[in-house]
């Protein structure tokens, strides 16, 4: 999905990105071997030990991390972290999305720069405080500012805050019992509330729970 | 277990070459196939079964698992014919065994008699190529019923005071409300309206040997794990391969018809797995690849005797293109729907499938439906009030509580056809087989918007009568993708204007059929797949009655 539909999202738009995820410009061209990346990040995140990263160096990992935090933050519920967000993204990065390795290669080195001249003293971006972080991501983030042209690596290409975005949703919603799953224990799930069982049987929410069962329009023989 | 079905070879010249497995050819298949035809189905797409369908958002949606692939075949788009395509992706449909029906949501309302004579009672339309049917309802409701019941439909026969007549009622019962039908209900009662259960082809309760919905939630845009969506593959197909006459040939894709020196089509030349080209000799040929695919392959087969492409004198292949309109609006409610539990569909309403075109100023006409087909990647990425926080605490805060809470609202209505509206062979592009890339050029009828916008209000209207906490409807804008395909080879008696007949048999070629959306002459009310199933059972009879005719061998 480009930045223009993401900022003024149609009818078709909406189906396009929500019902059917097409439009979602990085999933849709790099997907076909995204079962090693989630796998990778489904066996870093439970593993309790830190994955072999493939694309990004620690250093990146650590920064595009602290970036992830952000945008799913964890509190009293999980959040990107616990859901192996970044090793799901270098994974996805040496395989299904090796399109968008400049976006985080050249992307980051020039995200770092701007945080650095909004807070000179602060450091990296991932030492910096909470409200650090958030104050400059909110510089970046397309539908509350203009975007910094320098953080978009080209016409057509979503940018790099936006890139890590949806990864980082991507990573945290991913079905959890698909081969696929990059979300550990299904975090994600959990948090929007959505069971995973594959069986359900009515009554299925509050709504439903006392219908009282079908009875015919009052005024329907005078319809027609 | 699967039956054991004949191998043809491709030099057996069979009964029947069927082009394409979905929501008409299976039926096609099967009905042939039961009359003892021999067939061969060329499925361009992979022979899935239940046990390759997932929940995976990845794999299905990004990777392609059921559909075509935008880097395989890509697509070009213009709006006008003054304009020149730009690569994009355009359209979407199934590619596998079963074809679009496999992902479908199962949406399965028949076509009313207004459809077929629209015209003669609304008069001309500028701008639009508006015409009756050749067939009426009538002439078609029987095969109506052979769907709901051979293919397995739930639903209320007499529950809508707005139905057509029919001569069965439905083989079983709606399928159990949810949360936002009984919203939905509630609300249009409330307003005068008259709500009723939807029908679905999706099981209630067995039948002909299959299990009932387990009410995964996973319909719209998957594949059914449990075979209980009423797809082609868990229904028509699985029948015609029993009949011991019909095999279905997967990874097949055919890009031309061959036609001898009489003018008659003798097979169909396709790639095979390998990329080897292969020609299925057949005495007669049945295209059902879609709306799009089908005129594609009728002009890929153009050659000196059809220099305009195959069947194509009218030079209407591939004109006309219908797509339906519509709205979408979402309302948040103050209590848990859990919406993402069972089927898509669970109430509509047809108060407005015929609107007064003379107090509107407008044509068109359409339906209503309480829906929550949104999956969890795709309400993250765009389920969320406009405005609302796109990352943060405050937005997993809102992922929290309305993906629980929300529904939607949909509009579905008719779209009008047009002659520029159409699919052709894009000059440049190719696909991965060097074949011309599909080319949509698509710009709705200025009635289509204003009635896309009518229902608009309508479903706020709704939400709003139903109390919700948040509503917001999504703006109308020109469509530029394509999931209904419809109206690109049109029925008529006519063969100027038209390109097959009422037996849907091409005015040119005698022994080629096509039958899928690309034969319908007007775009119904949104759901089209009833009415391409019910066309499909017909044109089976009207086939068998010429082959046993011998008119199929003798022209």
């Amino acid at each position: 999905m480009d930045q223009q539909k993401m900022m003024s999202m149609d009818r078709r738009g909406f189906l396009v990105s929500a019902g059917t995820g097409l439009g979602v410009a990085w999933l849709a061209a790099n997907w076909p071997a995204a079962v090693s990346a989630s796998e990778h990040a489904h066996a870093a995140a439970t593993s309790g030990v830190p994955a072999k990263l493939e694309f990004l160096t620690a250093e990146e990992a650590a920064e595009v991390s602290a970036i992830c935090a952000r945008i799913i933050p964890t509190d009293e519920t999980p959040g990107a972290t616990e859901a192996g967000a970044v090793y799901f993204i270098d994974r996805v990065l040496t395989t299904v999305a090796t399109d968008a390795q400049p976006v985080y290669r050249d992307g980051l080195p020039q995200f770092q720069e701007d945080f650095h001249a909004m807070f000179p003293n602060a450091g990296k971006f991932s030492a910096a405080s909470i409200e650090q972080q958030d104050q400059f991501l909110h510089t970046l983030d397309d539908d509350k500012a203009p975007p910094r042209r320098r953080n978009r690596p080209g016409s057509g290409q979503p940018s790099f805050f936006e890139t890590v975005r949806m990864h980082t949703i991507a990573a945290f919603l991913i079905d959890p019992e698909s081969e696929y799953a990059g979300s550990r224990s299904g975090v994600g799930w959990q948090v929007i509330g959505r069971e995973p069982g594959h069986s359900f049987q009515s009554p299925f929410g509050f709504y439903d729970k006392n219908y009282p069962g079908w009875r015919s329009s009052p005024s329907a023989q005078q319809a027609k | 277990m699967k039956p054991e079905t004949p191998k043809y070879r491709t030099s057996d010249e069979v009964d029947f070459v069927i082009v394409g497995s979905g929501a008409a050819g299976g039926i096609l298949a099967k009905e042939l196939g039961s009359h003892g035809f021999s067939v061969v189905v060329l499925e361009q797409g992979p022979y899935l079964t239940e046990s390759d369908f997932v929940h995976d958002e990845i794999k299905v949606l990004q990777e392609d698992l059921l559909t075509n692939h935008p880097k395989l075949q890509p697509n070009t788009f213009r709006k006008t014919p003054a304009d020149t395509a730009k690569h994009q992706r355009a359209v979407v449909y199934g590619r596998l065994v079963g074809g679009t029906s496999v992902h479908f949501t199962a949406n399965f309302w028949r076509f009313h008699e207004i459809d077929f004579i629209e015209r003669s009672k609304v008069g001309a339309i500028p701008g639009a190529n508006f015409v009756d049917w050749p067939i009426t309802y009538n002439d078609l409701e029987p095969y109506y019923t052979k769907v709901e019941w051979e293919i397995g439909v739930s639903g209320l026969a007499g529950a809508s005071p707005f139905d057509p007549p029919r001569s069965r009622p439905y083989p079983m019962p709606p399928l159990p409300v949810k949360s936002s039908g009984v919203i939905f209900e509630r609300a249009a009662r409330q307003l005068g309206w008259h709500p009723f259960p939807a029908p679905m082809a999706i099981l209630s309760q067995p039948h002909n040997g299959r299990t009932a919905c387990v009410n995964c939630g996973f319909c719209f845009a998957f594949g059914c794990e449990v075979g209980a969506k009423s797809s082609s593959l868990a229904t028509a197909v699985r029948v015609a391969e029993k009949t011991g006459h019909v095999e279905i040939r997967p990874n097949s894709y055919v890009h031309r018809v061959e036609i001898d020196e009489r003018g008659r089509a003798t097979g169909a030349v396709y790639f095979d797995a390998q990329r080897n080209t292969q020609l299925q000799k057949g005495k007669a040929v049945v295209i059902s690849a879609n709306g799009a695919e089908t005129p594609r392959l009728l002009l890929l087969s153009a050659n000196k005797q059809f220099p305009n492409g195959l069947a194509n004198s009218s030079g209407v292949v591939g004109k006309n293109l219908m797509l339906n309109s519509g709205a979408v609006s979402m309302g948040v409610f103050d209590e848990p729907l859990n919406d993402y539990k069972g089927y898509a569909v669970s109430r509509i309403l047809h108060d407005f499938y015929e609107l007064d075109t003379q107090k509107l100023g407008f044509y068109g006409g359409g339906g209503l439906d309480a829906r929550f087909d949104v999956t969890p990647i795709g309400f993250a990425m765009g389920g969320l009030a406009p405005g609302s926080p796109r990352w943060g605490k405050d937005f997993k805060s809102a992922l929290h509580h309305n993906f629980t809470r929300t529904m939607g609202v949909y509009g579905h209505g008719t779209s009008l056809a047009v002659e520029d509206n159409s699919f052709s062979l894009d000059p440049e592009l190719k696909d991965a087989w060097g074949l011309p890339a599909l080319r949509m050029t698509y710009k709705d009828h200025p009635d289509d918007i204003k009635l896309a916008n009518w229902l608009g209000a309508r479903s706020i209207e709704l939400l709003e009568a139903a109390g919700a906490k948040q509503k917001w409807t999504y703006p109308i804008s020109e469509q530029e993708f394509a999931v209904h395909l419809l109206g690109t080879c049109r029925m008529g008696k006519d063969p100027k204007t038209s390109v097959i007949n009422t037996d849907h048999r091409a005015h040119d070629v005698k022994n080629l059929f096509l039958c899928d959306g690309s034969s319908l002459v007007t775009s119904g009310r949104g759901q089209p797949t009833m009415t391409i199933e019910a066309l499909a059972f017909r044109a089976a009879d009207r086939i068998t009655a010429l082959a046993k005719k011998g008119e199929l061998s003798a022209s």
